[in-house]
Order: structure tokens, then sequence, then C-alpha cells
């Protein structure tokens, strides 16, 4: 049984779900339980990895002994597998680093109240993570979707400022409808084919109305959650203005969960579709979301606003190769490679740099870029951090961002897409002069600066350095995502009877 | 009507007809899990085919929805730190009466449609709501006056449905089934139990969504 | 001359694009909530419209099951979203995200 990786799906996401509900019961406890989530949940989550690695098969945990189209399975492939393990890296910095960031210095009950209520609602949003990405059902996707959308904004909530609460509000009423437009579709899709399951459905999808509506609606619902411009307007003022950790969180890796989704049900369900307007047209959306927030990244002075746009920016990348790869569908593993390379540079850095920011913010009070000048000295671990980030940010070699960039123009050049390539180089010098903006007022040495720097525990200065060291060494696993992504690609044409 | 509101107002128009006119044309008669289900409910130890789809077949969704209920408390108790309840104490007396004998009622009509779930319309979430109901008229009468006991014991109130639920499922993993398979003897039994933990969460859940908040004394 | 499933499909349509021009346009909260609630209530309307089998048959039990769930998962949504709108109401005094500005689709 504990070789068979079937058993272990199910605890990727009970793991952390059994630590909410405990951390709730026992607010005295809250961190203990998360403390053992946390580990217990990357635990199960590595192994899966190994076992995986080692089977080189999709495995599939029928819940209910039913199976597909009865039942619902959850699946993991190589796709999943990727996500879940960058989950669980970033869910243990992020705790560790909550843990020093939340922790009350004075006897608030303010404060402890942020303090116990983060965890049950961080274990929350990780378990709804796990259930999103193993999941292979359209509806249970719908509820997954919810149980992150309702986590992440309770998480955005917990600063009670005036201008952070609206920024949840807004981010709340745009996470409900872009949900309910992907339900309408799912209904569409259900009232055409008759199945909610994501392989079935790519078995039998011909090209007819019903599937064009539903992609049209499961699209435009998914993209709104990502935030794909022009729907970007809701997540600067929410990453932003979030607590660091949440910031951390919400850019790396929740928007990714609804990318991920859209990625999933275009590649295996709507196939049929690959040709029309559609992809090219996020392409395009996509090239405009580069152009439009790494301009406004450029103008930002408040570093948590520049660095979320800089999110806004790079979303607009995942979204580049999408013709592409669905063009290739399993004969072409680069483009899906380049896309999760990015995807996981991306995180890991984004992930890493917010955390900078509230270190830095945590330091000096305010995160006004003018007021970050000289701290070289004081915070070097976190002023590393940030610098090793901006490097895979930018795209510099040797950095995840580079090979993943590299890929992708890779990719671009094979087909002839030379816009593509522009967008990506501008994209890239864009990134750069935000980037360097930034350093500069770090590195600088100013003169008569303010002595009052508080210094920084240790649990909040590894985490954003160890995250910005990872996303450099993803320049060595190229071949190592390659052969993970395999796992399971082309993909689902043969279904389980 | 602004220019905004009209471009907004004629996409949605057009949205509306071009949907509309999809799934009017959608054939009624494709092969849907209609049949499927139905040929199994014999096995699935109820005999109402929306129990059974809702607490077997896809008994998955249902786990991840109670923890939805759930997590909207925790997301609710985490915004609004005291519930603000705006309750005035009625001018007349009817609606006290009214309530102080509704509740009893309730309470068994609550109870009775849990238990008619099994086999006819009906289950844990009907007789949740009935009791969510009966929370709110209780609250809104005024007559909830909790003492602090009370509210000690609501954490634990609130994650019995969830916890209910997630033990069943571990046993069956662990039991070397796969999760959330019920062995076909004792799947009602199962499934009452999950059900009936889930009815006082839900009633609680709901309630507590209606106050908005930790309720915190009423002052006067 | 449509089916009945047909009509009730279409008014979920017809109900699901109320509630997306509620939420869009109104600037009161309490109204974006609503419309959001319609929304969902127009979808979930027309998963039970194409679970009709006619008047012989039962009726497709996934619809309904996946309905129920919606409802709650709903009824969740609304919850958080008064709860956190009331909170913006008394830290900011009002209930409207941007007092004199409108949103319009997106961008």
């Amino acid at each position: 049984m504990v070789a068979d990786i079937a058993f272990w799906l199910p605890l990727i996401i009970l793991v952390p779900l059994l630590a909410a509900i405990g951390a709730f019961l026992f607010p005295r406890h809250s961190f203990r339980f998360a403390f053992i989530g946390t580990l217990v949940t990357a635990a199960v989550v590595f192994g899966s990895t190994g076992l995986l690695w080692q089977d080189k098969e999709v495995a599939r945990h029928a819940v209910g002994g039913w199976g597909a189209p009865l039942g619902i399975d959850m699946v993991l492939d190589g796709l999943s597998m990727l996500m879940l393990l960058l989950t669980a890296v970033i869910g243990l910095a992020i705790t560790s680093y909550a843990r020093g960031y939340f922790l009350p210095k004075n006897n608030s009950s303010e404060s402890w109240h942020q303090y116990n209520y983060f965890w049950p609602l961080w274990l929350f949003l990780w378990a709804a993570l796990n259930a999103l990405f193993l999941s292979g059902d359209l509806f249970n996707l719908y509820v997954t979707l919810e149980l992150l959308g309702f986590s992440a904004v309770a998480l955005t909530a917990l600063v009670r400022k005036p201008a952070v609460l609206k920024a949840a509000m807004r981010y709340l009423l745009v996470s409900l409808s872009g949900s309910l437009m992907y339900l309408l579709g799912v209904v569409f899709l259900y009232a055409g084919y008759g199945t909610l399951d994501i392989a079935l459905l790519g078995a039998v999808a011909t090209n007819t109305p019903e599937l064009v509506a539903a992609a049209a609606l499961i699209t435009v619902g998914l993209v709104m959650k990502t935030a794909l411009f022009p729907f970007h307007f809701w997540l600067p003022p929410a990453h932003a203005n979030a607590a660091a950790p949440v910031s951390a969180l919400l850019s790396a890796l929740v928007v990714k969960g609804s990318f991920y989704i859209l990625l999933r049900v275009w590649l295996v369900a709507l196939h049929p579709l690959a040709d029309t307007f559609i992809p090219q047209l996020l392409s395009g959306l996509g090239m405009a979301a580069i152009i439009w927030g790494s301009l406004q990244a450029m103008r930002q002075t408040q570093l948590k606003m520049l660095v979320a746009y800089s999110t806004v920016a790079q979303l607009g990348y995942l979204f580049l190769l999408i013709p592409l790869l669905l063009r290739g569908r399993g004969d072409d593993i680069a483009p899906l490679a380049g896309i999760v390379i990015f995807l996981s540079a991306h995180a890991l850095a984004k992930a890493a740099a917010f955390l900078s920011a509230g270190n830095l913010l945590y330091a000096v009070g305010e995160d006004r870029l003018s007021s970050l000048d000289g701290l070289t000295r004081k915070m070097p671990l976190t002023l590393a951090a940030f610098g090793v980030a901006g490097v895979s940010l930018i795209a510099l070699p040797p950095s995840g961002g580079f090979i993943a960039k590299w890929l992708m123009l890779n990719v671009a050049l094979e087909h002839g897409y030379w816009w593509l390539m522009i967008v990506v180089i501008g994209g890239g010098l864009m990134a750069a002069v935000y980037i360097m903006r930034v350093m500069s007022h770090l590195f600088l040495e100013a003169r008569g600066h303010k002595s009052d720097v508080k210094p920084l525990p240790l649990c909040m200065s590894w985490p954003p350095f160890g995250l910005a060291v990872l996303a450099i060494l993803l320049v060595f696993t190229g071949v190592l995502v390659t052969d993970m992504l395999v796992i399971g690609a082309p993909w689902l044409l043969e279904v389980a009877p | 009507m602004t220019a905004g509101r009209g471009f907004v107002l004629l996409l949605i128009v057009l949205l509306v007809l071009v949907l509309a006119g999809i799934i009017a044309l959608v054939t009624p008669d494709k092969a849907r899990l209609a049949d499927l289900a139905i040929a199994n409910v014999p096995q699935s130890g109820v005999l109402n085919p929306v129990t059974a789809v809702l607490l077997n077949f896809r008994g998955y969704d249902t786990l991840l929805e109670v923890a939805v209920l759930f997590l909207a408390i925790v997301g609710i108790w985490s915004m609004a730190r005291h519930a603000r309840v705006w309750i005035k104490i009625p001018d007349t007396p009817v609606l006290v009466v009214f309530v102080r004998l509704l509740l009893p009622l309730m309470v068994i009509a609550a109870g009775y449609l849990f238990w008619l779930g099994a086999d006819f319309p009906g289950g844990a979430f009907q007789g949740g709501a009935v009791l969510g109901g009966m929370g709110v008229l209780w609250v809104a009468a005024a007559l909830w006056q909790p003492p602090a006991s009370f509210r000690r014991l609501l954490r634990p109130l609130l994650s019995l449905g969830i916890l209910a639920f997630t033990t069943v499922a571990l046993l069956t993993l662990f039991m070397g089934y796969n999760l959330l398979q019920y062995p076909p003897a004792q799947a009602k039994t199962l499934i009452i139990i999950i059900e009936g933990a889930a009815v006082l969460s839900i009633g609680a859940t709901l309630t507590l969504l209606f106050i908005g908040g930790f309720p915190k004394k009423r002052e006067d | 001359m449509l089916e009945s499933t047909q009509l009730y499909a279409i008014a979920g349509i017809v109900l699901f694009g109320m509630g997306l021009y509620a939420l869009i346009v109104f600037p009161h909260l309490l109204r974006k909530i609503l419309g959001m609630n319609i929304m969902g209530t127009g979808v979930f309307m027309v998963f039970v419209a194409i679970g009709y089998r006619g008047l012989d048959e039962l009726p497709d039990p996934v619809p309904h099951a996946l309905v129920i769930t919606g409802i709650v998962v709903a009824v969740c949504a609304t919850g958080l979203a008064l709860a956190l709108a009331t909170q913006i109401g008394i830290k900011t005094g009002t209930a409207r995200l941007t007092p004199d500005v409108e949103e319009d689709d997106g961008s």
C-alpha cells in the first residue's frame, strides 16, 4: 500500500485540510498544527514525486471506487506533479516566513487575531491548491476554485486597512464572476457531451457550438482569475496591499492555479478548437499584458506595487505560446516545458521578491523606493535575495527565467513567430529597467541614513534567499522537467474503461 | 444610460442571445450520466438517486463543499472579529411567541428531512437549511442569548461535519479501499453518520453566516 | 414552440446576463453581491433544466446533486462577500468601492 502512489494522492489534500481544521479548533496551538501540517504535506509531495519518477506512468485514484464518468478521478501526471512540488517548496518557505512576520511583538489582541487566523487560512489555501492540481473532473475543479478563492480573499483581508479591504472585495467579486462563468461553461459541456471528466471529454469532443460556447465561457472565466490583460485591474491593489507572505502566495501560486486549469482544459478537452482564433487571442492579450504591465511597473514609486505590476507583465508570457502548445499537443513537449519552467521560475522569484519586500517593510517601516537607500550593510541576505530574484525575473543567465525564455524563443523561432521574439526580448529589457531601478536604491550608499532598522529573525531572512537561489538553480532542470512532463503526454487519448 | 453602461448592456445582450440559442438547440437525448447513475443506485446504500450521487458517487465534491462551508466561517470570523448584529428587540410579542412555537417544530422538520433523505427527496443539506432558517429566526426574534459556555462549543460544533467526513474518508483509505469507497454493507451507515454530523454543522454554519461574525454577548 | 426545458434553460441564461450586468454596472456593493447571486441562480437553473428527461423518466440526478453543491457554495460566497462589504462599510463609511466612478467591463 505504501509504495502505491495512488494511496498517497488523497493524503496530499487531506493533510493540510486536517491541519487547517486543527489550527482553527485550537487557536492556541495554531502554529503547531501549521508546522506539522507543512512538514508532513511537503514530505508526502516529495515522496510522491519520487514514486512518480520511478513508475513513469500516470497515477489515477478513483474516489469512491466508481471511476469516471460516474465518480471523480484524481489524476497525477508530470504536469500536476511539478505544480504540487512547486507549491510544497514555496509552502515550506511561507510557513517559516509567516511565523516571523505575523508573530505579535506587542501583545495586542489584533496581532494575535491575525496570527491565529493566518494559519488555518493558509493551510486551506494549500489544500485547495493541491486538490486543484490533482483533480480530473470539471465540477470538482469548480469547487476547488472556490475553496482557493475564498482562502485567498480572506488572507488578503487580514490586513484591515480600508484600501486593502476594498482590494479584497474587488478580488472577491472578480473571482466569483470568473468561477460562475467557468461553471456555465461546464454546464454547456455537460449538456453537449454528458460527462464531466476531462479525459473522457477529450475522447469525445468535436467542434460543435456547445464546445465553442463552453470554451469561450471557461476561458474568459479563468482568464479573469489569472488577471490576464484586460482583466488584470484587480491584481495590483490586492497583491501590493496584502501582507507580504500573502502577496507571495497570491502572485506565485494562486493565479497559477486558474492558469493550470486553463492549460489542462485546452490541452485535453478543447483540442478540436486548437486552430481557432481563441488561442491566438490569448497570445495577443499576453503580449499586451507584457507591454502594459512592464510600462506600469516602470512608473511605480512603491516597491510592492512595482512587484505586483511585474506579475501582470510576467503572466503575459505564460499565454504567449498557447497557440504553439496546442498545435504541438504531445508531439512537441518544448512549448509546455518553456511555459512550466517559466511559471516555476516566476513563482519562486516573485515569492522571493515579495518576501524580501516584506523584510524591507518590516525593517524600515515603509516601502517607498526612495526610503530604501543604503540598506546593503544592514540586511545583506534580503538584498541578495531580491537581487538574485531580479536576475531570474529579467531572465539573465544563469537563471530559471533565462532557460524558460530561451526555450520559448527557440520554439517561436522554429515556427517563424518573429513578433513573439520581439515581445519576449522587449519585455526582458523593460523588466531590466524596473528591476535595476529597485537595485539602484537598495545598493546606493546614502549619506545620513536612519539607524533604526529592526533586526530580522532568521525564519524571515532565509526563505526569500532560498527561493531566489532555487529560481536560479532551475537553469539546470531543463531535461528533468521535460522528462517529467512527458509522463502523461500526449494527453490522455486512452481512457480508463 | 451612459455610454459605458450601454456598451456593457449591448455586450451582455449579445452574449445572452448567443448562449440561449446554443443551449436551446442542444439535442436533449445525448447520453448523459443519468442512466449510469440510476443503474448504480442499488449498490450505493440509499434509494434516493440524488443522495446516492451526492454522498456516494460524487462524495468527494461534497467533502470539499463541507470544507467550503467551514472555510466561509473561518474567513468571516477572521474579517469580523465581533459580530455586529443589529437586532432590535421586537416591539410586538407576536414574532417572539410565534418563533417560540415554531422552533421545536422546525427542529423536528429538520430531523425528518435529514432522515428521509436516504430514500426520498431530502438529506443533510435540506435538513441543515431548515436548521439554519431556525437559527436565523431565533436571532431575529432576539432570543439569541448564548451563555459563554455555549460559545466555547461553537468551534467544535462547526467542525463536526467536516471532521466526520474526513474521518470516514481516512478510514476507507486506511482500510485498503479507495478514498470514500464505502464497503457495500456499511454504505448506508456511513452515509447516515456523515449526514448526521453534517446537518448540525450546516445549521450552525448558516446561522453564523447570518450573524456575520463571532457572536458576542448582546448588549442592552 | 419551445419545450418547457428549453424555456427554463433560456431563462437561466437571461438571469445569468442580468446578474452579470448588475455585477459590472452598479456601484453599490450590495447590488453587486445580489447580481452575483442572480448569476449563480441562472447557472443552476440551466443545469437543472438540462437534466429533464421527459415526463415518464426520472430526471438526471447528477445535475441536481451538483446544483445542491453549487447553492451551498453560493451561500458561502454571499456570506463572505457580505461580511467583507460590512467591514468596508464600517471602515470607510460607504458601501461603494469607488464612490463616483462606475467600473466598465474590465480595463
